[in-house]
Formats: structure tokens, C-alpha cells, sequence
């Protein structure tokens, strides 16, 4: 699998910025537990004491989550306007751009997972807190529609705190737009996965989030549609123990499953595998 | 009536009507006519407030969307449709009072009706939770929509509602997962869908009514991905800055007419849709009848594909 390759040339801003050694040592927010960075990245930043999973880039999920050298980006060429003319946005555009990438608040994209080709779009919660604005609303129904043309399955890994709030109502309609494209899919017969991970709220929970054929979560993500300080302050009291957390939503029947990060390639492989039924198996052979 | 004017801005129209009030009072008191002078003052008010509300600005247009004498779904189903026979529930839960719907007819034709309802006074607002839906609601809200489109009878929806409820029974049921199921499902429902936004347009939780082939706003209504309220206290961490906010999120009908997000602006009665719940129930009415005209000629299929085309032309981007 790729991702234990060493040598492997780094796809990533993020990676490439990274100057700590491999050596350093990191600690555990979730119970403390001292070990060597190398360690917990090899545990796919999963704390081996406590199971804590820490948040991991976009580009870490797109190399999970495909065969190495698969990974094919679309339409990185889609940029923010800004319609509202909405004070600081340009700016704030711009410091994303620098820090993030400028792919937006998602990467989209096609690869190979087990050899199945299938469409797969990350959102890089980097970019603007992974907020829903009129890129990432286009370049979500673009892949539905490609995967729908070319009949591949879809999958989506989420992370986002909700609405771009400075593209206004354009945001909003991103929920729409997404939907609309992505509903075909299920009036096709194609499969549509989604991962929730930490976090996954508002706009984008309320939306393309939620209408997978199959909805898995990373443990202990925070998921849910209103914040948990709009909640506290509505309601007037303390918000129980978990609320909201990828567990709490599988307990309450609201995902399919949670799947440790280790597990997340081969479920997600088995699920399309199942979905995509003999057409697919058929298809399998060809490469994109 | 002194207390018709009970917003910040309506200040100098409150001290009209309260020398109007006197007038009258004194007329009878003394029982001199002051028939002239009453008129001439009524003139002058009327006057003051078209021009007040010819000009309003986006903040006091919130405010004007959020009155409490606004005509909410239920006084649209009394004055400008007849024959409404509630129905109630999603067959699941429970029957959630922030959303209600069934069949009625308009211009004698059936159609099914589905609005947010807030309530009149603090009884009914609790009951209705200020209009804000549970889950339930909008799970009662998609089983209405698809008991039309099995009829093929038009779906129209009239909304008004802060948002989804934020709440612990609302999480636990899924919210997100209503929300999305609805807009999901609206945009593939084979039958005509007009939405009207009748005050305030919240976010997800007016969306899960809004996906349609017509969505129109009344004059004074807004429409909003967060109030200005939440994005002053997001951006600016400060509350008080939602004129701001106001300003900045280009809520208002006209901007979203600009925007190409809406079809058409229903003109209000000159002191807002409030001061005459009739003369706002025809216009409505008007534009409805012309639209599911309009509609009802386009096959199901056509319907639904204009409409994820609608959709899927929403945004503004580039390609570098
Ligand atoms: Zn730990």
C-alpha cells in the first residue's frame, strides 16, 4: 500500500512544509501517550494507545484511499469568485490559497481503489474550514455528472464546518446544486459512498453529507447539522457526553457504520465491490 | 391603532398616529369635527410611510421580515385558498406544528400547500416553536410533496423560519439527514413546485422547502444562508454588528432577484405585507395561479430536468 512507501515523491503542501524529523517525539491529545511521529503516522495518526484519531490533510486521504499512481485531479483549475463583493473575502481567498492549495475547499479527482476506478472527492478542511462555496459546489456536481456519464461509482470524504457564509445565498444554493446532481446517481444505479470525518457540520452534513447509499464516519468525528454552541445557547443547558460524535450518530441510526482509519481503504473497496454489482466486475478490466 | 408601528424605524410614523389617535379622541370628547384635520394627518402618514418603506434598508428589511403581524402560512390558506384540509404527521414520530400542509385548492384546482407556521402570541409559539421544525416536520413536509406528485398536483411552498431547529431531539433524529433528504428530493419530485418565501428565508431549514421550479420572494422578505445576527458573531464576534452582517449578505428580494436566485418579487402593500394581509394574499395569489399555469403545461420529465438545470447553473467561479 502507498502509504507505507517511504521514498514515495510528497504530494503534499502539507507534507512538504512538514521540517520536523522523523524521530520527534509527539504526544497523544486524547490520553497523553508519548511516541515517536513516525509511529503515529504509520497508524495513520491513530494514537496506538487510545485510538484517538487525530485529523489527517486531504492529500492523506486521497492517497488512502487510492492504488498508488491512480489518482488523476479534475477540474483544479476552479477558483472563488467573489459575487457579494464581501468585505476581506479576496484576502481571505488568498491567505487560503497560500496555505491550503489552490484547489479550493475540495479535491476531486479520479483513481483507482483496489483497481475498481471510481470518482473520489476530498474536502480539505485547510482550506477555509472546508466551507461549501460555489467551487466546491461546482466541482462536486461535475464529478456526479462525469461518474454518471462514465458510470463509475462516487465517493466523498467530508469535512467542513458548513456554508461559505461570504458567498451568501450562493452558498446556500451550493446544497441544492450538489444534491440535484448527485441525486441522479441514485436513479441510475450508481454507487455513492460518503466519509464523514472530523468534522462534518452545517450546510454540508444537511446536504450531500447525509444522502449517501452508504454513510461511514471515522471514530470519535464530530457530526451534526447546528453548532454545539448555537445548541448550548438554544436549549440553555449542557450538551450530553459524545453528542454529536460519529458513534452518537451510529447509535441513534443515522450512519451505516463507524470505521476505524485503518479499515476505512478495504470497507470502502468491499462496499463499491458490493454496490457496483456485476456491471462493474465486467468493466473492472478497463482502465480509465 | 397606536401600536401599528412597532419597529425602531417607524419611530416618526408612531408620532403621527398617536396625533391622529388624539384628534379623534378630542373629537369625540368635544364632539367638535375634526374630519379635515384627521384626514390631512392620515395623508401625511401615508405618505411618510410609503416613503419610509420605499427606502428601507437591508437591516430594517429584517425586521420588517420577522413581524409579528406578518401573514404566515395558515392566514395565506384562509384568505387566498379554500377547501384546506390539514394533514398531519410523518408517520414515523410525530406531528411537528412548525410545518403544516395538505390539500387545498387554488383557482378550483387541488393543490398541495406546505408552509412553516410561527405562532401569534407565546402559547402558540411554543407549540410551533417559533416555527422552527424538528426533523419530523420535514419528513411530514417530503411525505405531502410525494402524496402530490402521485396525483400530479402541484406542490406550493411557503416559507418562513429562522431555521431548522438547533436541539438536542432534533440532532438525535437527524436533522442533516431530513434537510438533506428533502432538497435531495425535491430537485427529482415530478411535479411543479413553487416556492414562495413569505418572511424569512433561514438557511437549510427554509431550503428543505425551497428546491423548486419557481421560487418567488415577497417584497419584504429575505433570504439568508445565516442571519446577520450569527455572521456578525461569527466574523466580527460581535452581535451588534448585524447591520453589517445585513448589508454584506445580500439577503434582501432584490438581491437575490440580482443574484438570479429567485424568479420574482411579489410587490407588498405600501407599509409592508403586515398592515394588509389582503391586499398581500391576492398579489400572492396572482402570481401563484400564474406560474402553476405556467407550469402545468411543461411535462414531468422536462420539469425536472429544467429544474436540475436551474440548479446546476448556481454559483459564481472561474476557470484559471
Ligand atoms: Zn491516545
Amino acid at each position: 500500500m502507498a502509504w507505507f512507501k517511504k521514498e514515495r515523491k510528497p504530494r503534499t503542501p502539507v507534507r512538504e512544509r512538514r521540517e520536523v524529523p522523523a524521530d520527534a517525539w509527539e504526544k497523544c491529545d486524547g490520553c497523553g501517550h508519548m511516541d515517536i511521529r513516525d509511529k503515529f503516522e504509520r497508524a495513520l495518526s491513530v494514537c496506538p494507545e487510545c485510538g484517538k484519531h487525530r485529523r489527517i490533510s486531504a492529500e492523506e486521504y486521497i492517497e488512502l484511499l487510492t492504488d498508488e499512481g491512480s489518482w488523476r485531479e479534475l477540474w483544479s483549475n476552479l477558483r472563488s469568485e467573489d459575487p457579494l463583493l464581501f468585505e476581506s473575502y479576496p484576502e481571505r481567498l488568498t491567505k487560503a490559497i497560500a496555505k491550503a492549495g489552490p484547489a479550493d475547499a475540495i479535491y476531486t479527482g479520479i483513481g483507482r481503489l483496489d483497481g475498481l476506478s471510481y470518482y473520489l472527492g476530498v474536502m480539505n478542511f485547510a482550506f477555509m474550514g472546508g466551507s461549501m462555496g460555489s467551487v466546491v459546489g461546482e466541482k462536486i456536481a461535475r464529478l456526479a455528472r462525469r461518474a454518471l456519464q462514465k458510470k463509475r461509482p462516487v465517493v466523498l470524504v467530508c469535512a467542513s464546518g458548513g456554508a461559505r457564509m461570504q458567498e451568501g445565498v450562493y452558498s446556500l444554493m451550493q446544497m441544492a446544486k450538489t444534491s440535484a446532481a448527485l441525486a441522479q446517481l441514485g436513479l441510475h444505479g450508481i454507487p455513492f459512498i460518503t466519509i464523514l470525518t472530523d468534522p462534518t457540520t452545517g450546510g454540508v452534513s444537511a446536504s450531500f453529507a447525509m444522502q449517501g447509499d452508504v454513510i461511514l464516519a471515522e471514530p470519535g468525528a464530530l457530526i451534526g447539522f447546528a453548532g454545539q454552541r448555537v445548541i448550548k445557547q438554544t436549549i440553555g443547558q449542557d450538551l450530553p457526553e459524545g453528542f454529536q460524535t460519529a458513534e452518537f450518530l451510529l447509535d441513534h441510526g443515522q450512519i451505516d457504520d463507524v470505521v476505524p482509519r485503518g479499515s476505512l481503504r478495504d470497507t470502502t473497496a468491499r462496499l463499491l465491490r458490493h454496490m457496483q454489482g456485476a456491471r462493474a466486475r465486467y468493466e473492472m478490466a478497463d482502465a480509465v | 391603532m397606536a401600536t401599528a408601528y412597532t419597529l425602531e424605524f417607524e419611530k416618526p410614523l408612531q408620532e403621527l398616529d398617536r396625533q391622529i389617535e388624539e384628534l379623534r379622541r378630542s373629537s369625540t370628547e368635544r364632539g367638535t369635527d375634526l374630519t379635515k384635520e384627521i384626514t390631512a394627518l392620515e395623508a401625511k402618514l401615508a405618505a411618510q410611510r410609503d416613503e419610509i418603506y420605499l427606502n428601507l434598508t437591508p437591516i430594517q428589511r429584517v425586521m420588517v421580515a420577522r413581524h409579528s403581524r406578518r401573514p404566515y402560512t395558515l392566514d395565506y390558506l384562509s384568505t387566498i385558498f379554500t377547501d384546506f384540509i390539514e394533514l398531519h404527521g410523518d408517520r414515523l414520530f410525530r406531528d411537528d406544528p412548525a410545518i403544516v400542509g395538505g390539500w387545498a385548492r387554488l383557482g378550483g384546482q387541488s393543490v398541495m400547500v406546505i408552509g412553516h407556521q410561527k405562532g401569534r402570541d407565546t402559547k402558540d409559539n411554543l407549540r410551533r416553536n417559533f416555527g422552527m421544525p424538528h426533523p419530523e416536520g420535514y419528513r411530514k413536509a417530503l411525505r405531502l410533496m410525494k402524496l402530490a406528485a402521485r396525483f400530479g398536483a402541484p406542490v406550493l411552498t411557503l416559507i418562513d423560519t429562522d431555521g431548522a431547529y438547533p436541539g438536542l431531539g432534533a440532532e438525535e433524529r437527524g436533522q442533516s439527514e431530513a434537510l438533506a433528504r428533502n432538497i435531495l428530493e425535491m430537485s427529482v419530485l415530478p411535479t411543479p413546485i413553487v416556492a414562495i418565501v413569505i418572511g424569512v428565508g433561514g438557511s437549510g431549514g427554509a431550503l428543505a422547502l425551497g428546491v423548486a421550479d419557481r421560487v418567488l420572494m415577497l417584497e419584504n422578505s429575505i433570504y439568508s444562508v445565516i442571519s446577520p445576527e450569527g455572521c456578525a458573531a461569527i466574523l466580527w464576534k460581535d452581535a451588534s454588528q448585524r447591520e453589517r452582517a445585513a448589508a454584506a449578505l445580500k439577503l434582501t428580494a432584490g438581491d437575490l432577484k440580482r443574484l438570479n436566485v429567485i424568479d420574482e418579487i411579489i410587490p407588498e402593500p405600501p407599509g409592508g405585507a403586515h398592515t394588509d394581509h389582503d391586499a398581500t394574499g391576492e398579489a400572492v395569489r396572482e402570481a401563484l395561479l400564474r406560474h402553476v399555469g405556467e407550469l402545468r403545461k411543461v411535462k414531468p420529465d422536462k420539469l425536472v430536468r429544467r429544474r436540475a438545470e436551474k440548479y446546476g447553473a448556481m454559483g459564481a467561479y472561474t476557470e484559471a
